[in-house]
């Protein structure tokens, strides 16, 4: 399933280049006019007299060489310049899936056992930051903590690990701001449920602990659907993240892909989207995995609903 | 059929007009926030339509001399970085900034249920193929697939949309196959297919009026997701072009003010997509709600 979704995936990315308005030649070449001789070399390096699947097998094959092609705007390899990116995004994602499942999951656990004005707070704020996007966030964040507070630096990548984290929060806060409030609400119903079901109340009517009620009953449980929104929030992270190393200017791969879509650089344009699409997909795995080792009802493969 | 086989059969089965939506008293049941929201959402459906005549400057004019220029009289939120005038602006940018989300709800519904309908009355392979055809569909992030149009199509609202529509759409068709499964189990169902009614007539006059309140629901949620994702575009500078009205450009083209101590332009326009969006989550949820409680 894995590996058709991904050969699917390299399908549709490799036939959107293909089908795309405008005559290869002149792209690869910027727009000059060229000797016939170098058309003739390049029809032949790229194929282009082949049929359209026979491309794309071409294609396949050196993708799966971890070769994807040459920038025409940058004259380099798209892998070399991918690979000096893609540290920035894998870090700002990482920082915001941490914040997510701390600060997430921990405000709604929080708000979910203790009913009260803690509880219908965090309902408010969360409701109000869910539909805040992340440029929106973005602008707030830098307004308020680099250019008031001065707290934290506006704009740009850092030299060194420390200067790297100071560099991240913000961003980081602002890829994970909606995201975390997702996941706080839909933490705070499923314990809320799953307090209400019977074995729990057996459970405290027998006296158990409160510690080892939530740790063993209540949170268990609650445990699943906790993951699936989790999982679909942080994927879902790896295609924000663009916006935000656009607002922040972070030299990422999200922020390179839409300069390479506005250049219409397209080998740029299919080889991030390729690295995207996978990370996505990874991610979607990993999730079906952890349910397996959450609910030993689940055999990997079947998702559990 | 004649008509009074018809009659007996509405009236042997519960009665299915009875779950149909009425605008105005299920409004009314979402409670006081539903309400606001929807009067938010009213708000911005008139700029939406009468933006371009209410506003009081001409949005598109620039004038330097007047650049980041706060807040005087008759400009009640000031200047943009170009010296127009950031309210006529944020009333002639909802045009754009509502019609967007509206086409990509449309787009993704309509093809969604229509597969969800498909797949769940003919089952067996037709159900297999569209089940995994929509799973694949999954691995393609919204944005993704929006800037991957744009970039192969020429930036612009129409491209986004489109992609936009095909990313949401397996999401649509996973609730309504399900939904829909359910419904096709129905005594009534069963009922007009022994009166000889053909598939199209039940699904078309009978099935999918009944899902139609989740219908609504989950297009209200998503008209939500729609407006930040495209809006996300814009700011991108993939969406609409400059120098046209939009709230997620007026974000972008008014980012430096931020660093230079003029946030109102940027501001205004973020604070109008939030507050339009948080209204469509607010309401849909308390929809949702209500056609999962009407379903039961």
């Amino acid at each position: 399933m894995l590996a058709a979704s991904l050969l699917i995936a390299s399908f549709v990315i490799f036939a959107a280049v293909y089908l795309a308005p405008g005559n290869p030649i002149s792209a690869l070449s910027g727009g000059r006019a060229l000797p016939a001789s170098s058309i003739r070399i390049l029809e032949q390096r790229y194929h282009l007299n082949e049929p359209f699947l026979a491309q794309y097998w071409y294609w396949l094959g050196n993708v799966l060489h971890g070769n994807l092609g040459i920038s025409i705007t940058l004259r380099e390899n798209v892998s070399t310049l991918i690979s000096q990116r893609v540290w920035t995004t894998a870090g700002l994602v990482l920082y915001a899936s941490l914040l997510i499942l701390v600060f997430g999951i921990g405000m709604g656990i929080v708000a979910g056992l203790r009913p009260g004005f803690l509880d219908t707070s965090t309902l408010v704020v969360t409701a109000i930051s869910a539909a805040v996007p992340a440029f929106v966030a973005a602008i707030v964040l830098i307004l308020v903590f680099s250019v008031k507070l001065g707290w934290f630096p506006a704009l740009g990548n850092g030299t060194d690990f420390v200067s790297n984290v100071q560099h991240f929060t913000l961003p980081a806060i602002a890829l994970a701001f909606s995201a975390l409030a997702i996941v706080a609400r839909v933490t705070r119903t499923s314990i809320r449920e799953e307090s209400d079901r019977e074995h729990v109340q057996t459970a405290v009517s027998r006296g158990i602990p409160a510690r080892q009620l939530i740790r063993r009953h209540i949170l268990r449980n609650a445990a699943i659907p906790i993951t699936t929104i989790s999982g679909i929030t942080i994927a879902s992270l790896i295609a924000v993240a663009a916006v935000v190393e656009t607002a922040f200017s972070l030299n990422g791969l999200g922020a390179y892909l839409v300069q390479a879509a506005e250049s219409k650089d397209l080998a740029v344009v299919q080889g991030i989207s390729l690295v995207l699409v996978t990370a996505f997909v990874l991610v979607n795995l990993l999730v079906d995995v952890l349910y397996a080792l959450l609910d030993p009802r689940v055999t990997l493969g079947s998702r559990a609903q | 059929m004649s008509a009074g086989a018809g009659a007996t059969a509405t009236a042997a089965v519960a009665t299915p007009s009875l779950r149909r939506v009425r605008p105005l008293t299920g409004l009314r049941a979402t409670g006081i926030a539903g309400m606001v929201s929807a009067a938010v959402i009213a708000v911005a459906t008139f700029a939406a339509i009468f933006g371009p005549l209410l506003a009081p400057y001409n949005p598109n004019l620039p004038n330097l001399s007047l650049a980041w220029v706060g807040p005087v009289g008759g400009h009640l939120l000031g200047f943009d970085f170009q010296g127009r005038d950031v309210f006529s602006r944020l009333l002639a940018g909802a045009q754009s900034s509502m019609l967007g989300p509206l086409a990509v709800v449309i787009l993704s519904m309509a093809a969604g249920a229509l597969l969800a309908v498909f797949a769940a009355w003919r089952r067996g392979a037709a159900d297999a193929v569209i089940s995994s055809g929509l799973d694949i569909l999954f691995a393609f992030p919204g944005i993704l697939l929006a800037v991957l149009a744009t970039a192969v199509f020429g930036a612009g609202l129409t491209a986004a949309a489109i992609a936009l529509s095909i990313a949401y759409m397996p999401y649509v068709a996973r609730v309504l196959r399900g939904v829909a499964l359910r419904e096709r189990t129905q005594p009534y169902i069963a009922a007009l297919e022994v009166q000889g009614s053909s598939a199209t007539v039940i699904c078309v006059r009978h099935l999918i009026p009944n899902m139609l309140p989740l219908i609504v629901a989950q297009g209200t949620i998503m008209f939500g997701w729609a407006m930040v994702d495209l809006a996300a575009i814009s700011f991108l500078g993939l969406g609409v072009q400059p120098p046209q009205a939009n709230w997620g450009v007026m974000i972008s083209e008014n980012q430096t003010g931020i660093l230079q101590g003029y946030p109102l332009p940027a501001l205004s326009a973020g604070l109008c997509i939030v507050a339009v969006v948080i209204a469509f989550n607010v309401l849909g949820e308390r929809l949702f709600a209500q056609a999962q409680a009407a379903g039961r």
